[in-house]
Order: C-alpha cells, then sequence, then structure tokens
C-alpha cells in the first residue's frame, strides 16, 4: 500500500473476487474449489447462517443464502450458475464444462438431478427415521442407480471423472455433496453408498476425494461427523415435538442451508405424460 | 447421420406445455426445422420413455436421435448448436448470469403458482397469489434493468429470459380466470404487462403460443379425468 502525502496509507483495493460462504455449506464447497481449480485468487467471508450479515441480505435478497459471489462488487448467486459465470468470465482458466454442446447439456442435466432429486432424498434420510426413513433410502438408491447406469452405459462411459480425466462441472457439483454420504451414514446408522451396488459411483467419488483441490477444500470428517450430529438431534427433537410421526417440514432454516436441503421430498404429483 | 426418412430434429411434447413452448420458441427463433410428436396425458410413448428414463418428462429434444431433456438445458443446447444469430443466451458473462438467475427462479415459482391455482395440486390460492406479485414485481425491476428501455429483456430481440418468462403468459391469463385473481395487472407491473403482449406477437411464439380458453377447457378436462371415482 502507497502511503499518501499526508501520511495515511491509501485503503486497500477491493479483491476483484469475494466469496460469502459457510464452512459446512456443500453448495459453498462447490464455488471454492471451482476457483481452486481455476486458480483463481478470492477473499472469503464466513457466514453465520443463524445471524445474516446484512451484507448477505443485500446481495442475495430474493433467496438469502450461500454461496454469494462478487466479481468486482457485483453479486451473483446460486452456485451451478456461478460455476458457469466463473467459465464464462474467466475464459482463460482451466474450463469446469466441456466444449461438446451435447456434453454440456448432459452435464447441466445431471447436476439439476443432483440438486433436485438426489440431494433432497439423501436429505430426507438424515431428517427421518423409521418408515419413512426406509422409503428416503429407496429413493436415494435409486438415484444412485441412475448415476451408475450413466457412468457404466452412458455418455461418460470409461471416464475416470464426468469432466473426462480431469474433474469438471459436474464432478464438482455431484462430488461437492456426495462426501455428506459418509457422514449420514456413520450418523444414521444406515447404508447409502454400497461399492458392491454402485462400483463405478464408489469410485469415481474416492477419485474425487483424492483430488489434492478437493482435499484442500472440504471440511475434516471429524468437524463434518459432529456437525452432522448436532444436526440430526436437532431434527429428530423438532420432528418429536411435531409430533405427527417424524415428518420435520422445514427445520431452522439457518442450519438447513448448509448441508443438502434436509425437508423431506415433496409427495410425487400424479405421474402425467404432460409437465405443465 | 439419420437415417432415410428420419427428421434431424424431433421434439416430443404437448401444445399445452409452457415448457415445451420455450423449446418450440427457440427453434422457431433460429429458424430450424423441427418435427413435433404429441404426446398424450396418460399415455407416454415408447419413445419418450426411452428417451427421458429419469424423468419420463417433456420436453424432450431428439437431435440426430440423441435425447436432450430440460427445457432451459434444451434451449442452451439450440442457442450452442444453431451458433447463428440471434442469439438466446447474451454474450456478457454477468447478463448471462442474471438471465440465468431469474429464468430459474421464475420458471420455478409460476409453475408452482399455476399449479395450485389450476386446482392440480392443493395448496392456498391466496398464499400463492401473494407470492406470484412478489416474482412479478422482481420480474417487473429485472425488465426494466435488462431491456434497458428496449422492447424484450434481451433488448431488441428476445432472449433467454424472455422465452423462460414468457412461455408461461398463456397458463397465467388461464389460471386468472379459473381463479377469478388478477394476476398481470397493469397498473401494477406496467412494463411487463406491455412485454407480453410484445412476447405474445413475436413472430417465433405467435403461432405456438396456446389459447388460454383452450388452457381453461383442457384444465376441466383433466381434472374430469382425474377426479376419484
Amino acid at each position: 500500500m502507497e502511503k499518501q502525502e499526508n501520511g495515511s496509507e491509501a485503503p486497500a483495493p477491493e479483491p476483484e473476487l469475494k466469496l460469502y460462504g459457510s464452512w459446512a455449506s456443500s453448495y459453498t464447497h462447490r464455488v471454492q474449489l471451482a476457483l481452486r481449480l481455476k486458480g483463481l485468487e478470492f477473499e472469503y467471508a464466513e457466514e453465520d447462517l443463524g445471524n445474516k450479515s446484512e451484507a448477505l441480505l443485500r446481495h442475495n435478497p430474493v433467496h438469502k443464502k450461500v454461496p454469494v459471489l462478487l466479481h468486482r462488487g457485483r453479486p451473483l448467486a446460486e452456485s451451478v450458475i456461478i460455476l458457469q459465470y466463473l467459465d464464462d468470465a474467466f475464459p482463460d482458466t482451466r474450463p469446469l464444462l466441456p466444449s461438446d454442446p451435447f456434453l454440456r447439456a448432459l452435464s447441466r442435466f445431471w447436476c439439476h438431478f443432483a440438486d433436485d432429486k438426489l440431494g433432497p432424498a439423501v436429505g430426507a434420510v438424515f431428517a427421518s427415521t423409521g418408515k419413512e426413513q426406509e422409503e428416503a433410502v429407496r429413493q436415494v438408491h435409486e438415484n444412485l442407480a441412475m448415476l451408475e447406469a450413466e457412468l457404466r452405459e452412458g455418455e461418460f462411459k470409461g471416464r475416470r471423472f464426468f469432466g473426462g480425466d480431469r474433474v469438471g462441472l459436474l464432478d464438482v457439483v455431484l462430488g461437492c455433496g456426495s462426501y455428506w454420504l459418509a457422514v449420514f451414514e456413520e450418523v444414521t446408522g444406515v447404508r447409502l453408498v454400497d461399492a458392491d451396488a454402485f462400483p463405478l459411483f464408489h469410485a469415481w467419488l474416492r477419485d474425487f476425494e483424492a483430488q489434492e483441490e478437493v482435499k484442500e477444500t472440504i471440511p475434516s470428517v471429524d468437524r463434518l461427523l459432529e456437525y452432522a450430529r448436532g444436526l440430526r438431534q436437532m431434527l429428530l427433537a423438532l420432528a418429536a415435538g411435531a409430533g405427527d410421526g417424524g415428518s420435520t417440514g422445514v427445520p431452522v432454516s439457518s442450519a438447513v442451508d448448509a448441508p443438502v436441503a434436509a425437508a423431506p421430498p415433496a409427495p410425487a404429483p400424479a405421474a402425467a405424460a404432460v409437465d405443465i | 447421420m439419420s437415417g432415410a426418412g428420419e427428421p434431424e430434429v424431433r421434439l416430443l411434447g404437448s401444445w399445452a406445455s409452457p415448457f415445451v413452448l420455450r423449446v418450440m420458441v427457440a427453434l422457431r427463433l433460429k429458424v430450424v426445422e423441427y418435427e413435433m410428436q404429441q404426446e398424450t396425458l396418460g399415455n407416454k410413448s415408447e419413445l419418450l420413455l426411452r428417451s427421458n428414463p429419469v424423468h419420463k418428462k417433456i420436453p424432450v429434444l431428439l437431435h440426430n436421435g440423441k435425447p436432450i431433456s430440460e427445457s432451459l438445458i434444451i434451449v442452451q443446447y439450440i442457442d450452442e448448436i444453431w451458433a447463428s444469430t440471434p442469439a438466446i443466451l447474451p454474450s456478457d458473462p454477468y447478463r448471462r448470469a442474471v438471465e440465468r438467475f431469474w429464468g430459474e427462479y421464475i420458471g420455478d415459482k409460476f409453475s408452482q403458482v399455476i399449479r395450485v391455482l389450476r386446482g392440480s395440486v392443493p395448496g392456498d390460492k391466496d398464499k400463492m397469489a401473494g407470492e406470484m406479485f412478489t416474482a412479478l414485481q422482481y420480474l417487473e425491476e429485472a425488465f426494466v434493468s435488462c431491456s434497458q428501455g428496449k422492447q424484450y429483456f434481451g433488448g431488441d430481440s428476445i432472449s433467454y429470459l424472455d422465452i423462460a418468462a414468457g412461455s408461461h403468459l398463456a397458463w397465467i391469463k388461464a389460471v386468472e380466470k379459473i381463479s377469478g385473481i388478477k394476476l398481470l395487472d397493469e397498473a401494477r407491473f406496467p412494463n411487463l404487462f406491455a412485454w407480453a403482449d410484445r412476447f405474445c406477437a413475436h413472430p417465433a411464439v405467435v403461432d405456438v403460443m396456446p389459447d388460454p380458453d383452450k388452457l381453461v377447457e383442457f384444465t376441466v378436462k383433466h381434472a374430469a379425468m382425474c377426479a376419484p371415482k
């Protein structure tokens, strides 16, 4: 910093990239990992989700959630949108999306699947007990089976990662979230990822977690376990308190922002050929 | 290379679906020929089930036989494959992110509200109307900022966000009739109100935007089909 004429120091320049996040949020991890993979420096601001900062609420008034990325002061929200923005805004960095339009569409499709189907199903396992949990586990297995089939027979067949030899957008999105599977298994005592039932998914996850940038980004298993145990206790207490047999409705939103959407999945509407 | 007689571009869809409409508008904007296969309610085709085994839903675009699912993903695919003008996604990265953000939020919100207001799923209609007004207020502000005084969210030509939001306009009008609640009110949302008419009259839209009265009929017919015996 240069000293100005009156002897005081010039204020530090605004960082080009600033990330608002939460240490236990897999959505935050996605952005941190993407920035690291691209070699982009950024300032990080930890948010207390129980007491959100004025800045976060101002930058993301619609959802009031992390992560929010500021680039030259302009806010971006929603992790998958942020990741695609990084590809667009920093074209000289390592790309996250493949260049082929069909593979791009497929990557986007499975990202949406991760957030729309797999994530909520895993959250539901974590937030429930008994019969409801059994049903949630069944859904997780159904979803993992679809991913396994895609790895075995689909366009990603034979690849080490969805992105090819190196980690890409879909690996980041699916991977930052999948590390919760082992944690939830430990805390609930329920088996989610059986290496025999889902060998390709299991191998992919192991390879993903072994990447240097991933190890730098994901918190230690001990911290995750402690967090998950606390969350599980709270969710079960809420369910018991609600007295309706385990359905938690919307748990304490600040805690739930963090890992996956822990609200049980909405009842499936009557199947229609027409999605209108 | 498609086989003899196989269309290069085939769309599995329905005239009534706003999600399918998004794809049709994108194809028409790019002047891409396509063949539409109408899917029937309650009787999904073998091709649909094979092409979208994960969700079993329309729209599905088959390009030289390869399936792409999810309407906004298909729209981006169309933009990337047929990269000639007009561009659907803006070229500026930040504007792109802004359109993607609103496209997702508005799409989710509009569908949710419409489902409740037409009676497909149970819910609090007044609460939904309230949520709709909030969403429309955000969209009104987004329109002013994105359009920069021009005709559409995309400026002079329709863009991703025009398509994502505009595709729901017929259903919005239909549920206004069904519920008796005025949603896209001219006094409250003057810019959106004017944009809505322009979007519906756009050459890429006008021939495929359904008639709200037909959607009301469709709702009545569907409700009768799903009524408990």
